[in-house]
């Protein structure tokens, strides 16, 4: 607890200290994506679920803003204030959710893993489809977030003191979710279902919940990417990005919230970087060995190399 | 192969950029005598790629014609690769504009991208972009940005004069339309079916979606009373239909949208070569065209690559980043490498250059900063010994509303796949 | 539809089907046996068809007539190759962790599609077999048909009943029907597990391989068709069920048909038509159509 609130006073006072592109395009961009990261790891840690739907559930959140808010290209519905569209956004992200665990209730491990993969995929082909609704291939622009204090969301600052706050109190949230009688019954769920069934509880219901939880924790994530983004388009849910919100976790490690974020750093630093140091060309080699390394060494990712060290100093 | 080196080179590269963005925040805005910077950014991933390698090459051999040289200052380079999706070109142009704090943005390559790019402009201040290849009209016609300028014309404008071929030419009545479902055949069937249907023409339209490879129910919706095809597929879907279309026993006389009739459907196999010679198609540049400048670039072009990877002759992106690159060392020079006070100056030289790009077309921005050109109608011939596309025909001086006045073009609506721009002359 | 029109799509439906089958069904034979889910069964798919290419074009160039044979050789063997050495490698060692495999196989895809960008660009290809195969034949009552579309469907037919014969008349067979079963019982039974999994393993690469040759002669193919066949292969044994050969080649022809019919009536959404089944599938009957309850 206490170091937490430790590192937050370091994240609140490290845009001092550097460039507004670190601020923004580092740091804002790795906690926005670390968010839906978070709501994979909350899934995965606490319920034992691997789902490959939480960057769809963000993207929901982020396309009924886009139809919504005023200013938008092209505008579907628009003139909404973000006052109103950024709940509505959130609910339909939270909506989504509950509506893939009703799907998969019944599913689990790989079989969670792959049918989230393709009810993601097809969501992102019928964003691509749509004309109507999500404008196709091209997706909506200008999608620019709300003024803060009068200031444009795109300002560094209000970007990087929104996404830490929304990840702050996601965070706590998560935290105490689960010592709650509801995250208890998760955990005890993952860890043997029968045992939990037969005192009563309806493992079901709780999976759903779990996963409305994730949708919702996904949706705020995802209408900050979408408004740093300036738009959302359906590359932006794509099979690519998918597999980034999964790589970000398991980088970080499935084992504790604070991973995800961990991993969004790693990868967005990784992203940013890698070619400075390596074949513009070869890239993605270079991204794919490196997570297989990581998954080869350490399958809890980052918190458990930490974990290990600490424990062999021990 | 040790994969720990790669692992340390990262830790060190991480650490390196680090100080460098600190130092970065340091150094006084440009002083005279300092290099200018330009970002080229690409697509080097996924299907893009092979187009993405060729504006590289395109421009790169510019450069070193100008011996890294504008307006009496040297121009530093730093490349960066997206993978055709909107986010990802946002991020690396993020980077450029914030991180690698270059002067002038050239890129990116494809449509969604382009209109991200566009967005961003709009935000920076001191700072432009040149669209590289990126052909999605509404980048400039709808909500153009004052920093955003493009040198090369887009997917309408590069459909100009294929309508009028069709019908009064080839006196063809009604034509099926096979395109991909997705913004760029839209604009390029809108600027086919404006002059088209004007000139008294029908058309039916058939839309698949972006990766379809099995055409045959498709092929089998044809109407009989089709006169020609118009295809605007490009890529692996087009190389698809082409073959289905040819094993069918299709024989309709075939026209082509602009990414149909490049090299890289000329110069794969298969019985799809057969029914594509003598195939017209409509665009911006062709691969023999009587014109010393393009000659003189081609030959250039093949004596630069034609070792190193490059293709028989210049892509249409290659083409496209390269006038881009044209239009800012021009610019640069005229303001004798001056980049400063927001480039105001060196914006206002961009958007009153005139000059002939490398296909000997005259060639000058509007008022939304985007190119006024002349398109080229071109056959698919047999030329020393390979299919290439032959110019045969012009258009000169195509605007972005071909010939329509602008207001009366913007309410006929964006191109969709519900608006095909296939309205009767009134 | 006009009759003739809807016997067209129907037949295009089943031979979509066959391929489908073909690829999806080397997915489900190592997920039946190994539970390992496969990420990388698309770059399978996709280094069959490039090598096979490879192999390909410089006898088709000298007009050997048995370069496409030989093409769809070195497809098969370069597939099995791949996955053999993925299983020897990465996979063997961590059986039984079903999420890190999918993940490492996740980062074998990445990697593998980089790579064949770099060897191979990024331009379509296209097998051409023998004329025998690829030109059309009468057919009653339809006109000209595409030969090679009647090839794909007899050699679907011909896995399918290798498979069956393997699975049900072999002691190889008998292991891994045991081992689908039980793992334990079969490694307390004395049987080298492993090796069997090795063999399997390469069985299924091997069929990916197939399936691309097959493939890239019935369709053109470049990058980011790894992904395509990746998620088809997906949906058809979810669909199916998973671990059944009968079940894919139900769930094949389900996806197969209805991707078919789907682009004859709303070609637009065609697409979705394939993930709505799966999701209907999954309501009514999570572990597959065939599939016995996990």
């Amino acid at each position: 607890m206490l170091a937490s609130l430790a590192l937050l006073a370091a994240l609140t006072a490290l845009p001092l200290f550097i460039p507004p592109f670190w601020t923004a395009n580092i740091l804002g961009r790795a906690i926005a994506y670390g968010i839906v990261a978070m709501s994979l790891t909350f899934l995965a840690t606490y319920g034992g679920f691997v789902s490959l739907a939480q960057t769809m559930m963000g993207g929901v959140a982020g396309y009924v803003a886009a139809v919504l808010v005023p200013d938008s290209l092209p505008s579907l519905v628009g003139g909404v204030p973000y006052a109103a569209a950024v709940p509505i956004a959130l609910l339909a992200a939270t909506a989504s959710g509950l509506l893939i665990g009703a799907i998969a209730v019944r599913t689990q491990g790989i079989y969670l893993l792959m049918i989230t993969l393709a009810l993601a995929m097809g969501f992102h082909l019928f964003a691509q489809a749509n004309i109507a609704w999500f404008n196709g291939y091209e997706g909506i622009r200008n999608v620019v977030g709300p003024e803060v204090l009068g200031r444009p969301f795109r300002d560094p600052f209000v970007f990087y003191y929104a996404a830490l706050a929304s990840a702050a109190l996601l965070y706590a949230l998560v935290l105490y979710v689960v010592r709650t009688p509801f995250g208890l019954v998760l955990q005890g769920l993952r860890d043997n279902a029968r045992r939990v069934n037969a005192l009563g509880y309806h493992a079901a219901l709780h999976r759903i919940a779990a996963f409305g939880l994730a949708g919702f924790i996904a949706g705020c994530g995802g209408l900050l990417v979408t408004f740093y983004n300036i738009g959302i388009t359906p590359g932006s849910i794509g099979l690519g990005p998918t597999v980034n919100v999964l790589v970000m976790s398991v980088i970080g490690g499935l084992g504790h919230p604070i991973g995800a974020f961990i991993g969004a750093l790693i990868f967005t630093l990784f992203d940013t970087f890698a070619a400075d140091l390596y074949d513009r060309d070869r890239f993605n080699t270079l991204v794919g060995l490196v997570f297989l390394l990581i998954v080869l060494a350490s399958p809890d990712g980052v918190l458990g190399v930490a974990k290990r060290a600490t424990a062999a100093e021990d | 192969m040790d994969l720990r080196i790669h692992r340390r080179a990262l830790l060190l590269g991480a650490t390196g950029a680090a100080a460098a963005a600190t130092t970065g925040l340091k150094t006084p805005a440009v002083a005279q005598n300092a290099p200018i910077r330009l970002g080229w950014l690409t697509t080097l991933e996924g299907p893009f790629a092979t187009g993405g390698q060729d504006s590289f090459r395109c421009m790169q051999m510019l450069l070193e014609q100008h011996n890294s040289q504008a307006g009496g200052r040297r121009i530093e380079v730093v490349r960066e690769s997206s993978n055709a999706q909107a986010d990802v070109a946002l991020a690396r142009a993020r980077k450029l504009a914030e991180q690698d704090r270059v002067d002038v943005i050239i890129g990116p390559l494809s449509g969604a991208e382009g209109i991200a790019l566009r967005d961003y402009s709009r935000t920076l201040s001191g700072k432009t972009i040149v669209n590289g290849s990126s052909g999605a009209s509404d980048t400039t016609l709808r909500n153009a940005s004052p920093n955003f300028f493009r040198f090369s014309t887009d997917g309408t404008q590069w459909m100009a004069g294929l309508g009028n071929h069709v019908r009064r030419t080839m006196n063809v009545q009604e034509v099926a339309v096979l395109a991909g479902d997705y913004a760029f055949p839209y604009a390029q069937v809108f600027g086919f079916s404006l002059e088209f249907c004007r000139a008294g023409g029908r058309a039916t339209y058939l839309f698949s979606p972006l990766g379809t490879t099995d055409f045959s129910s498709i092929i089998a919706r044809i109407p009989r009373t089709a006169g020609a095809l118009v295809v605007v597929h490009g890529g692996t879907d087009g190389l698809a239909f082409m073959t289905q279309y040819a094993q069918a026993g299709g024989n309709l006389p075939l026209l082509g949208g602009s990414i149909m009739a490049d090299q890289t459907m000329l110069s794969a196999r298969g019985p799809h070569r057969r029914i594509m010679m003598g195939m017209v198609s409509a665009g911006p540049l062709a691969d023999v065209h009587e014109e010393p400048s393009w000659k003189e670039f081609v030959a250039r072009y093949r004596a630069r690559w034609l070792n190193e990877g490059g293709f028989q002759s210049p892509s249409i992106h290659g083409f496209n980043y390269y006038t881009a690159l044209q239009g800012v060392l021009m610019a640069l020079e005229q303001v004798r490498g001056d980049v400063g006070g927001d480039q105001k100056a060196f914006q206002a030289a961009l958007a009153g250059l005139r000059f002939k790009n490398a296909m000997g077309a005259d060639l000058h921005l509007d008022h939304n900063r985007q190119a006024v050109s002349d398109i080229f109608l071109n056959r698919i011939e047999e030329r020393d010994g390979r299919a290439q596309t032959v110019t045969f025909g012009r258009t000169p001086q195509v605007n972005q509303t071909l010939g329509v006045p602008e207001a009366q073009f913007l309410a006929l609506g964006a191109p969709s796949r519900d608006n095909t721009g296939c309205v009767a002359a009134s | 539809m006009e009759g003739s029109l809807a016997v067209t799509v129907a037949l295009n439906g089943l031979t979509l089907a066959a391929l489908y089958f073909i690829v999806a069904s080397g997915f489900s034979l190592i997920f039946g046996l190994m539970r390992t889910v496969n990420m990388a069964h698309g770059s399978l798919y996709l280094v069959g068809a490039y090598v096979g290419y490879a192999v390909f074009e410089p006898l088709y160039d000298r007009d050997a007539w048995w370069a496409w044979y030989a093409g769809v050789g070195a497809g098969i063997a370069a597939a099995a190759v791949f996955g053999l050495a993925m299983q020897a490698a990465l996979l063997g060692w961590m059986q039984g962790q079903e999420l890190r495999q999918a993940l490492v196989t996740i980062g074998v895809s990445i990697v593998a599609a980089d790579q064949l960008l770099a060897v191979f660009g990024g331009n379509p290809r296209q097998f051409f077999p023998p004329d025998a195969l690829f030109g059309a034949t009468e057919l009653p009552g339809l006109g000209r048909y595409p030969t090679f579309r009647l090839v794909q469907i007899g050699v679907a037919v011909a896995v399918g009943l290798g498979l069956w014969l393997l699975l049900n008349r072999t002691k190889l067979g008998l292991m891994v029907r045991a081992g689908v079963d039980d793992r334990q019982m079969l490694t307390a039974l004395g049987v080298n597990v492993p090796l069997v999994s090795l063999a399997v393993f390469a069985l299924g690469a091997g069929l990916a391989g197939l399936g691309g040759v097959i493939g890239g002669s019935a369709q053109p193919f470049a990058q980011g068709v790894d992904v395509r066949f990746l998620l088809t292969s997906l949906v058809v044994v979810i669909v199916g069920g998973m671990g059944s050969v009968a079940g894919t080649a139900v769930g094949a022809l389900l996806v197969g048909m209805a991707e078919q019919i789907g682009q004859a009536l709303f070609p637009t959404y065609s697409v979705i038509l394939t993930f709505l089944i799966m999701a209907a599938v999954l309501a009514l009957r999570p572990q597959g159509i065939l599939g016995r309850p996990a």
